[in-house]
């Protein structure tokens, strides 16, 4: 049964439309939120006609489920895409939903004047209208959310990327400043790309520098140990360096057994191991002349 | 039946893991390995599991099992040449084969026999 009230409204929507628009596009350059910065005017009219072309075909079919009804996924389609654009451009989530209910004010104008004369009937289209844009409105700080859920997710992989590097500080001596938290995800890909340079290098010692991680507990301690055992399994010593006097207290009162890694308190002492236990040293050049040279 | 072969070099024997061990050719190798060791009076035990891709808790206890056996006979075991993901999956299994002394390949665990204490004074006797 065809409701008469969103009949009137898509009767509006469908005469109206051009004036809609420009009413609408007027109000959403002049308001507070209006971010004339990150999107352009052009590109703002554009998709407000296709929008509300949208909206109006999908008032015309008369159904009611905007949250899944057929008549309405290309709107939805079409709102995923601009929130997942605007998350991406920097819009915050205020100015995000702003799209869609400054929609309202519009058509609201729209059908005052439309249907002054009646305030009964008025009241009603007023709020067939309201609900109609506030689902919408819903919608897109949902996919909004998605949206930045995913710029989330895709920092974190490229920060595990970038925070694991393997480097080589001399033949045969790896090192691993470790950066961040170690949880059990990327404790898996540190000890892959762990063993696969080792591999590469024939390196016979790795240098696990913790500088950078800021707390150790006992979950974190216990994946530093496994990187450890998986190194020597595969011939190689490890060191753990970079151990700050806060996380050396930490790791005692939580009765964590480091085992008999050996550990250094800076990256330069642990090398200096390295070097002397592949049966190398560092002299001084002055003392090294004065020793041949006399 | 399968078996692994077990190649005498001096002092030492050389067991290369050529194919996925399977339970059975384990438990022949250990057999195997024992009865060699006592043979030869060999010092020293080289297990090269280069090619080995796939190992499960099993495959990781009998490789700790044969180097305490060797122990106990007497000769030191180098096990050469695993895999990043074996690895990784002896320690996800918590097995980290303590006891057990490794290297990346098989170079590096020939120098790790003749470096190991035994060996260098028995050496420095042999030369004295």
């Amino acid at each position: 049964m065809p409701k008469p009230a969103s009949s009137k409204l898509s009767e509006v929507l469908l005469r109206y439309e051009s004036d809609i628009l420009a009413t609408w596009m007027q109000l959403q350059l002049s308001a507070v939120k209006h971010r004339g910065d990150l999107i352009k005017n052009s590109d703002l009219r554009e998709q407000s006609a296709r929008f509300l072309e949208l909206v109006r075909e999908g008032v015309q079919t008369g159904d009611p489920n905007v949250q899944s009804g057929a008549a309405w996924a290309a709107t939805r389609e079409m709102l995923e895409s601009l929130s997942r654009s605007r998350a991406k451009l920097g819009f915050t989530p205020a100015e995000t939903a702003s799209f869609v209910y400054s929609l309202k004010a519009a058509i609201f104008e729209r059908l005052r004047e439309e249907m002054g004369s009646n305030p009964q009937a008025l009241v009603t289209e007023i709020i067939t209208a309201s609900e109609l844009l506030d689902v919408l409105g819903l919608l897109t700080m949902e996919m909004y959310q998605k949206g930045r859920e995913g710029v989330i997710a895709r920092q974190q992989q490229e920060l595990m990327e970038l925070s694991t590097p393997v480097v080589m500080l001399w033949d045969g001596v790896l090192a691993l400043p470790l950066i961040g938290t170690l949880d059990s995800g990327r404790t898996q890909v540190v000890m892959e790309n762990l063993l696969q340079r080792i591999v590469e290098t024939g390196a016979s010692i790795a240098i696990l520098d913790i500088t950078g991680v800021p707390t150790v507990d006992t979950l974190v301690a216990q994946h530093l140990l496994k990187a450890v055992s998986a190194a020597r399994l595969m011939g190689a010593d490890c060191i753990i360096s970079g151990i700050r006097p806060q996380i050396a207290q930490t790791i005692v009162h939580l009765g964590v057994d480091l085992g008999n890694v050996t550990t250094k308190a800076t990256l330069a002492e642990a090398f200096r191991v390295a070097l002397n236990r592949t049966s190398r040293r560092i002299v001084d050049a002055d003392f090294q002349a004065s020793t041949t040279g006399a | 039946m399968e078996r692994i072969p077990i190649l005498k070099m001096g002092d030492c024997l050389l067991v290369t893991v050529q194919v996925d061990m399977h339970d059975q050719m384990a438990l022949t190798l250990q057999d195997d390995l024992t009865t060699r060791i006592s043979q030869t009076k060999a010092k020293a035990v080289l297990i090269d599991i280069s090619a080995l891709e796939i190992v499960d808790s099993f495959i990781g206890r009998m490789l700790g099992n044969i180097a305490g056996m060797a122990r106990i006979l007497d000769a030191q075991t180098v096990l050469v040449g695993m895999r990043p993901a074996v690895a990784i999956t002896l320690v996800e299994l918590g097995m980290s084969l303590p006891g057990v002394r490794t290297a990346l390949n098989v170079e590096r665990g020939m120098d790790l026999i003749r470096m190991s204490p035994a060996n260098r004074s028995r050496h420095d006797r042999e030369s004295r």
